[in-house]
């Protein structure tokens, strides 16, 4: 097939598979199948994708007009490459988890979960593939909306609340300052298609383009650059599932992604290098980091820490690409896709934790790893990438983000890292020395470990933590591409 | 033969049909007349709409009096667009009547809200259509008057009072227009609208031409609802027939601001209006303060057609907004939010009508767990409420984007603001609905009731399927809308 | 020009004001609309009035006359009284419908009942 059949098939097949989903309602173990070859599907568009892509070819595809002059249009990059190939892969494991995750706490809903979850993924592939601004505006408000159900999935008071301050961010956002910037960059760029090098020219003064960069950064509220951060941990009240996937990969990815894809493309790293008006920009991230790993020490609830934890992460990727050098922008990249499996290793382990013994606080895991020895590995996989500590994946980003601050010469954002680091092990190592080396509380109730499906799905995320090192060559050269850095 | 007379028949067929039916007696052929009669008048608009991209601005002497002394029909890429508009709105909600309006009314007066409906649509088309001044009063108490009616045969004793309410102040407006075109008669001696504008020119006294202008801004901001004379509207909507609120939502108040739209930039022209005259800023102002505030006030309401009454009140605003910014990018988003707003306020009134005839009541406690008892309904008022909002993918989202343009091209980053947060208010009372249908448990009873008959639902969901198409195609709408504002800045003929 | 010269401009004025303020100020549904109706006969005399020009003669071409009042006004105001009828002729229908179901034809009684809150009916 050719490249422009498999971008169109990569958008169409979690299209389809939420169609054969829905009709698959009253068969549960049917629908289940339709869910994994669904996923299974994408995961093989993409994959075939990746060897042209590497190659130099950048597919295109063009819809409909949408407004004169701006079409609904695809092209792949190696950004876009690089998020797809990261979402579609963990969608695979994250269905086999969602089906353990699922049929063992009885949900209600399950047709409508998988749908939306389908669905969703299409708006992830549209975002990821968008080859100009309002295409990508379109599927990252849609990813917005079509979350929403997965959010409220119970549909409690709860739920509803939490939908709310998740709709109320994330809407607003992209509303009040995403919108305005895109037309802004219609209007003096003439066009609102992605270019290396960016698309502004000379049109704007500096002092402007600061202005306009910070439309974009609180608009993409996807990022969680604070103080636009709280529909995140709003959005725990999901079930572990969503929360692993949209959470730990699409829908915060998509925003990382926006923002890299903003400044390499958009702006272009050459216009925003050396511009006091975009200083703010490092300053606003590095604060976020800190302030987000204070909290997520705080924190006694597990997704609440692990939601923190993402913030401080997310941010992470905006000082990188914020600093602007090469090797920073590659290190941002790179991020992307190594926190998306350490994240989504922990989410499976708290969900795990759920789903066996009903504990939700970290208070409460003492000497669970007696009780539930896969999951708790995992967790201390989890933690290693997202600490830093080779081999696991986070290692590699982390090694390259420093290196981009140190070659900056930026010795604050040195020192944020740093300090996050350490803050990073300060909130995870307690919980995997509590489940391990300390006695369960007394009266604690005796539990199992969580089903197999769940525990597999662990298994396959921790093995591509700490196996980053053998499948990370394609990753590198497409970050490499994007940072255009050429080839080692 | 036809084909020459193609602009008259747009009226006269819907004219001639209205006391056919009242000969007729029965309610079910009245509505088949009215079906067809939409059906036909579409046809027509569409034709016509054809013609003028093919060759330019037709001009149709009535009775074969030449203009400007006969009464001229004119029909350019300017109405010819609204025309369409009216028509496909006439088409959708015509079959969609017949379930909604058996429901509603008393068996014997069904054949009467068809003849009084056909009236209306005559009416519309003629305004749209016509090239006299004069004439265009008489369209517009045509339409007037039977939408007076029409409101008044709600089924809420209430409709009454709001029919009364709207009879006094629409005949205020209408009659506030009078005096303006008659200060206009007296200084150029002519009531052609080509000719006026050319007259215009030579008139030296500018006093009653200025009072003129005055006068028939009041009277079209009556009919419009432009904020704060929009009154009559809440109440009108929330009171009447559901296919009545479906229709006059989607077209009444548009070919108000087409009216306007027509004297202030192509009978007194820009210089006089924008240049001599701050009409610019009042509008803007104006317009800001119907959005804002009638936001607001839908976001309090606890009946769903009040609320998306004043939702239109604001939506209105919206387009003289884009009347006010006066350059290609805020008439363009004007004329396209004319068309888009038409077609969303239609389809959630039309959706609301099924829900009244299911549960009786229109109410926000009512309307609880609605996602499980009338799925397509909800949904569809959900997409509907999306385009409202304006997220992308949905025709409303078109309309925003070429508001948020004109603004930025004039350098109002303030109005820009304004416009993109007005949207949140629209989400917060388009999410009212949404976690009343889908959060609460449905009343005890309500399953059983069921969804809305297919024969209103197909008519509502093609107006949905609309909303999103024409957010994602919009070929036709913003092409038709972009010739429009061009005909309007005097670019085009 | 003098005030006796503007002499049926003053009377428009006055009329259109008087009913415009009969419309506003009183509650009763049926003089409201007598106010409507004073109101659109103003806009009668301001069309007609200025068509009788001075030393002109009724519309009727003649070889001896070479100023003709203008007749146009006068049709347009017969049109104008057919809807002026009209709206009035559905407002009392109206008002009679409200009777009916209010028992009253004042309009804060009607405000007052309605507020009261007796819902669908």
């Amino acid at each position: 097939m050719s490249p422009e059949s498999l971008l169109l098939a990569a958008l169409m097949v979690p299209v389809l598979g939420a169609l054969a989903i829905a009709a698959c309602d009253r068969w549960p173990d049917l629908r289940e199948t339709a869910t994994i070859a669904t996923a299974a599907g994408l995961l093989l568009c993409v994959l075939s994708l990746l060897g042209p892509v590497l190659a130099g070819a950048r597919p295109q595809l063009t819809l409909v007009q949408m407004l004169p002059g701006i079409a609904i249009a695809f092209r792949i990059e190696p950004l876009g490459m690089l998020f797809a190939l990261v979402a579609s892969s963990l969608w695979v494991v994250n269905s086999v988890y969602s089906i353990g995750y699922m049929r063992a706490n009885s949900e209600a809903h399950q047709t409508r979960f998988y749908v939306c979850f389908a669905l969703a993924l299409a708006c992830t592939m549209g975002v990821a593939f968008s080859a100009n601004l309002l295409t990508l505006y379109l599927f990252y408000e849609g990813l917005t909306l079509i979350t929403y159900p997965l959010v409220t999935h119970h549909g409690d008071d709860e739920a509803r609340r939490g939908g709310r301050l998740y709709l109320g961010y994330l809407l607003g956002t992209s509303i009040l300052f995403l919108l305005p910037a895109i037309v802004i960059t219609w209007v003096v760029a003439g066009t609102l298609d992605f270019t290396s090098g960016g698309i502004l020219g000379r049109g704007l003064s500096n002092a402007a383009i600061g202005g306009l960069l910070a439309l974009y950064m609180f608009g993409i509220g996807k990022a969680a650059l604070m103080p636009f951060h709280r529909w995140l941990p709003s959005a725990m009240v999901a079930p572990t599932p969503v929360s692993a996937l949209l959470h730990a990969v699409a829908v915060v990815k998509a925003g990382v992604f926006a923002v890299v894809k903003v400044i390499v493309y958009v702006f272009g790293v050459d216009r925003l290098a050396g511009l006091a008006s975009v200083d703010w920009l490092p300053f606003v991230s590095g604060f976020t980091i800190i302030a987000a790993s204070i909290v997520a020490l705080r924190s006694d609830n597990l997704k609440r820490r692990l939601a923190y934890s993402t913030v401080s992460q997310l941010s992470y990727i905006v000082l990188s690409a914020s600093l602007l050098t090469p090797i920073a922008v590659f290190g941002a990249v790179l991020h992307i896709a190594a926190h998306a499996v350490g994240k989504i290793t922990l989410f499976f382990a708290a969900g795990a934790i759920y789903t066996a013994s009903h504990k939700t606080e970290v208070s409460q895991l003492d000497g669970i790893g007696r009780r539930m020895p896969w999951t708790m590995a995992a967790f201390t996989v989890g933690t290693l990438s997202l600490i830093g500590i080779p081999p696991a994946a986070g290692f590699a980003s982390k090694w390259f983000i420093f290196s981009g601050a140190a070659a900056a010469g930026d010795y604050v954002a040195l020192a944020v890292l740093t300090v996050s680091t350490l803050l990073n092990a300060a909130y995870f190592l307690p919980i995997v020395y509590a489940a391990f080396l300390r006695p369960p509380a007394a009266g604690d109730a005796p539990h199992g470990e969580a089903p197999p499906s769940m525990v597999l799905a662990m298994f396959m995320t921790s093995a591509l933590v700490l196996g980053f090192v053998f499948y990370a060559d394609p990753l590198l050269a497409l970050a490499r591409a994007v940072a255009g850095m050429s080839g080692s | 033969m036809i084909a020459e007379n193609l602009p008259a028949l747009q009226v006269v067929v819907p004219l001639l049909a209205a006391p056919l039916m009242v000969l007729l007696r029965r309610g079910s052929f009245a509505w088949l007349l009215a079906t067809l009669v939409s059906w036909t008048a579409f046809a027509i608009a569409l034709a016509l709409a054809f013609k003028v991209r093919e060759a330019g601005p037709i001009s149709y002497a009535m009775g074969s009096w030449p203009p400007p002394w006969g009464i001229e029909y004119r029909v350019d890429a300017l109405n010819s667009f609204v025309l369409v508009l009216i028509t496909f709105v006439a088409s959708v909600v015509a079959p969609y009547a017949r379930a909604s309006v058996a429901a509603e009314l008393p068996r014997d007066q069904h054949y009467l809200f068809f003849t009084m409906f056909s009236l209306c649509l005559a009416g519309l088309l003629g305004i749209t259509i016509t090239g006299d001044a004069f004439n265009l009063f008489v369209f517009l108490e045509i339409s007037s008057l039977s939408t007076y009616v029409l409101v008044a045969l709600g089924r809420n004793r209430r409709a009454l009072l709001a029919a009364y309410q709207y009879l006094v102040l629409g005949t205020i407006g209408a009659t506030f227009y009078i005096i303006g075109v008659g200060m206009l008669y007296l200084m150029t001696g002519t009531l052609n609208l080509a000719d006026l504008a050319l007259r215009l020119h030579e008139v030296h006294e500018m006093r009653p031409i200025l009072a003129a202008l005055a006068f028939i801004t009041v009277g079209l901001g009556l009919k419009i609802a432009l904020f704060p004379l929009h009154f009559w509207l809440p109440n009108a909507y929330a009171y009447a027939p559901s296919a009545i609120s479906s229709f006059i939502a989607a077209s009444a108040t548009k070919v108000s601001v087409y009216v306007l739209l027509r004297f202030y930039f192509l009978v007194f022209g820009m210089p006089l209006v924008f240049g001599r005259l701050p009409m610019a800023q009042i509008l803007i102002a104006l317009s800001v303060l119907a959005v804002v505030s009638a936001s607001l006030v839908a976001v309090f309401q606890r009946d769903l057609k009040r609320m998306f009454a004043y939702s239109s009140v604001a939506q209105i605003g919206y387009i003289t907004l884009g009347a006010g910014l006066a350059n290609e990018a805020g008439l363009t988003g004007a004329v396209v939010h004319l068309f888009n707003h038409g077609i969303t306020k239609g389809a959630i009134f039309m959706l609301l009508g099924g829900v009244s005839l299911r549960l009786g009541s229109t109410s926000l406690e009512r309307v609880a767990g609605l996602g499980k008892t009338m799925p397509l309904t909800s949904f569809g008022i959900v997409l509907g409420g999306m385009s409202l909002i304006g997220i992308p993918g949905t025709a409303g989202f078109i309309s925003k984007w070429y508001l948020v343009l004109g603004a930025i091209e004039h350098g109002y980053w303030w109005l820009a603001a304004l416009i993109v947060a007005s949207s949140l208010i629209a989400l917060v009372y388009v999410w009212r609905f949404v976690e009343m249908a889908y959060f609460r448990a449905p009343e005890p009873g309500a399953a059983a009731l069921g969804e809305a008959p297919t024969s209103m639902l197909v008519p509502a969901w093609i107006m949905v399927a609309g909303c999103i198409y024409f957010g994602l195609d919009t070929g036709y709408t913003v092409d038709g809308a972009h010739r429009a504002a061009q005909v309007l800045l005097g670019l085009v003929r | 020009m003098s005030l006796a010269g503007h002499y049926s401009y003053w009377v428009t004025i006055f009329l259109m004001v008087a009913g415009l303020y009969i419309v506003i100020a009183r509650g009763n549904l049926v003089k409201k609309l007598i106010g409507l109706g004073i109101f659109q006969t103003s806009v009668y005399l301001l069309y007609i009035a200025p068509g009788k020009l001075i030393g002109g003669t009724a519309p009727i071409l003649d070889a001896s006359f070479s100023t003709y009042s203008n007749p146009l006004p006068h049709v347009l105001i017969l049109t104008a009284i057919v809807v002026g009828v009209a709206t009035l002729a559905l407002g009392l229908a109206i008002v009679v419908r409200i009777r009916e179901a209010y028992d009253s034809i004042e309009e804060d009684e009607i405000l007052e009942k309605d507020r009261a809150g007796e819902e669908d009916r």
